[in-house]
């Protein structure tokens, strides 16, 4: 029994308490509302000087886009960032756990995290979900090792590779690195090829849309995280007005409430106190 | 729910087994038609997509059943050919008949009957027809894929329909508003609005983009018209 001497400890992990109750509703014909999927072009390559990874930014529920302008390349570490698709919720949590670990380990160590040490923890902890944790990864990153990307899939595994696209528009831009991409290619060449495989999966894939994100990060110096690289798509002018008059909406009801002032009291607040009176004793 | 003979298949138990037969395609499209009093305006997009692809960037999904009545149609694709084919077929039964080509009115009524003869294997489409009456009035006729027909002045169909109505409603309905007069609407206004819609469904709908086509119908011929939209 939980009480203020002994407050009960939140169970670490996730809750299943409503399992059985959404099982119940949605065989009586009431299924559970979906969730909003990144259907998404993401990428990452390796180039002379470190790794680029891009992404698009539409985000979709079914056939309708939820946001058309979403972050799907999340921080992990100053050397790190992750490009996520797939269920949206999922691939924020995930990158924000393993951020928060890493962290903790470069405080811990003392040393700039290597880029292997988040493949194993988003691996590890994909695993163990078993796939039901719907986040695929491009993982990029640089260490005293050198460049890396890392391509994580929803049920655990792992692919390292010079080239990477995961998502719905993962092969309209996986077509555009195998023309193109080749090793050392300097960052323009570079930053040139991600926008190209980006743009082929905004173009080509319905699931993916809007503009284009890059990440570069270099081996020198911090990240580059390059939000709207590219405007792909601009919004079409419209022609009408659809500004209304004054007065256009109906009001229903009306209704006053007399707020009587019985006495007027002003204060003025006082400054605050910087430094606590007793910290010296 | 988990299904073991299918991932597994050394797993699979004899017993029955189903084969699902899926006869039908989404490809997706939209369509809005506004009638005016001496005019009919009909545009749809011209994307043809399936899933998460695109087919094609350019189809046009209007079909000028005759120089007073202009059909639009999305969904299926194969079955929106086999249906305008069959229209217009008997279109032209009814002509040779009758020696004179059929009213809008007659077109609608017909496409109502030939819709509900397939009640238990429909064509899976949209149907929104436009065209001026026997007046010379514009008029729009809407359907369900089964054959349920409503005369109106305006409406939207297909994949982003249900987006583009309550606008349509709004602003040519001049639903939810007071201290507002009805008026016919300019052919001008309603060729904007027309536009206007469908900027606003390329930003939400994956299924309708690239293009729209438009066709204005007046006593005088149908003029055609091309719009760029979005291409993501």
């Amino acid at each position: 029994m939980a009480s203020i001497l002994v407050p009960e400890v939140p169970a670490p992990g996730f809750s299943f308490e409503n399992c059985q109750r959404n099982a119940f509703l949605a065989n009586k014909g009431f299924p559970a509302p979906t969730a909003t999927k990144t259907g998404t072009t993401i990428v990452g390559i390796i180039f002379a000087d470190g790794v680029i990874l891009g992404a698009d930014t539409r985000a979709t529920e079914n056939t309708v886009v939820s946001d058309k302008n979403c972050q799907k390349i999340h921080y992990l570490a100053g050397n790190m960032y992750c490009c996520g698709a797939g269920t949206a919720a999922d691939t924020e949590m995930t990158t924000q756990t393993v951020a928060s670990q890493l962290e903790l380990q470069r405080l811990h160590t003392g040393r700039t995290v290597p880029v292997e040490t988040a493949a194993t923890l988003l691996k590890r902890m994909l695993f163990r979900y078993q796939g039901y944790i719907g986040a695929a990864l491009v993982l990029g990153g640089v260490d005293r090792t050198g460049p890396h990307i890392y391509c994580i899939y929803p049920h655990g595994s792992v692919d390292k590779l010079p080239y990477a696209t995961m998502g719905s528009g993962s092969l309209a831009a996986m077509a555009v690195f195998e023309a193109g991409w080749k090793p050392n290619m300097n960052e323009e060449e570079g930053k040139k090829l991600v926008r190209d495989a980006i743009a082929a999966g905004i173009f080509n894939d319905l699931g993916s849309g809007s503009n284009v994100d890059l990440c570069v990060i270099c081996g020198t110096g911090p990240a580059q995280y390059l939000r709207t690289y590219e405007e792909a798509n601009v919004k079409g002018r419209k022609q009408g007005s659809y500004r209304y008059a004054l007065g256009t909406t109906a009001v229903l009801k009306q209704r006053v409430i007399p707020l009587e002032v019985t006495s007027v009291n002003i204060c003025c607040p006082q400054p605050m106190e910087v430094e606590p009176s007793h910290s010296r004793r | 729910m988990l299904s073991v003979g299918g991932n597994f298949p050394e797993y699979a138990v004899p017993g029955a087994k189903q084969v699902r037969f899926e006869p039908y395609a989404d490809n997706g499209g939209s369509i809005v038609a506004i009638a005016g009093d001496d005019f009919a305006v009909i545009g749809a997009d011209t994307r043809l997509s399936t899933g998460f692809s695109i087919y094609t960037r350019e189809q046009k999904k209007l079909f000028k059943l005759s120089d007073k009545t202009v059909l639009g149609a999305t969904g299926c694709w194969c079955d929106t050919l086999t249906l305008t084919r069959l229209l217009s077929a008997r279109m032209q039964m009814y002509e040779h008949e009758h020696n004179k080509s059929m009213s809008t009115p007659a077109v609608a009524q017909m496409l109502s009957t030939m819709l509900y003869y397939k009640r238990f294997f429909p064509y899976y489409v949209s149907n929104v027809l436009a065209g001026l009456d026997a007046d010379g009035k514009g008029c729009v006729y809407s359907y369900d894929p089964i054959g349920h027909c409503e005369r109106s002045n305006y409406r939207a169909g297909g994949s982003a329909g249900a987006q583009l109505q309550p606008l349509l409603d709004n602003q040519i309905g001049l639903k939810n508003m007071q201290n507002v007069t009805e008026a016919p609407i300019p052919k001008e206004k309603a060729l904007a609005l027309l536009k206007d819609v469908f900027i606003s469904a390329a930003e939400r709908d994956i299924y309708t983009g690239d293009c729209i086509y438009i066709l204005i119908i007046t006593a005088s011929g149908i003029q055609e018209e091309k719009f760029e939209l979005r291409k993501d």
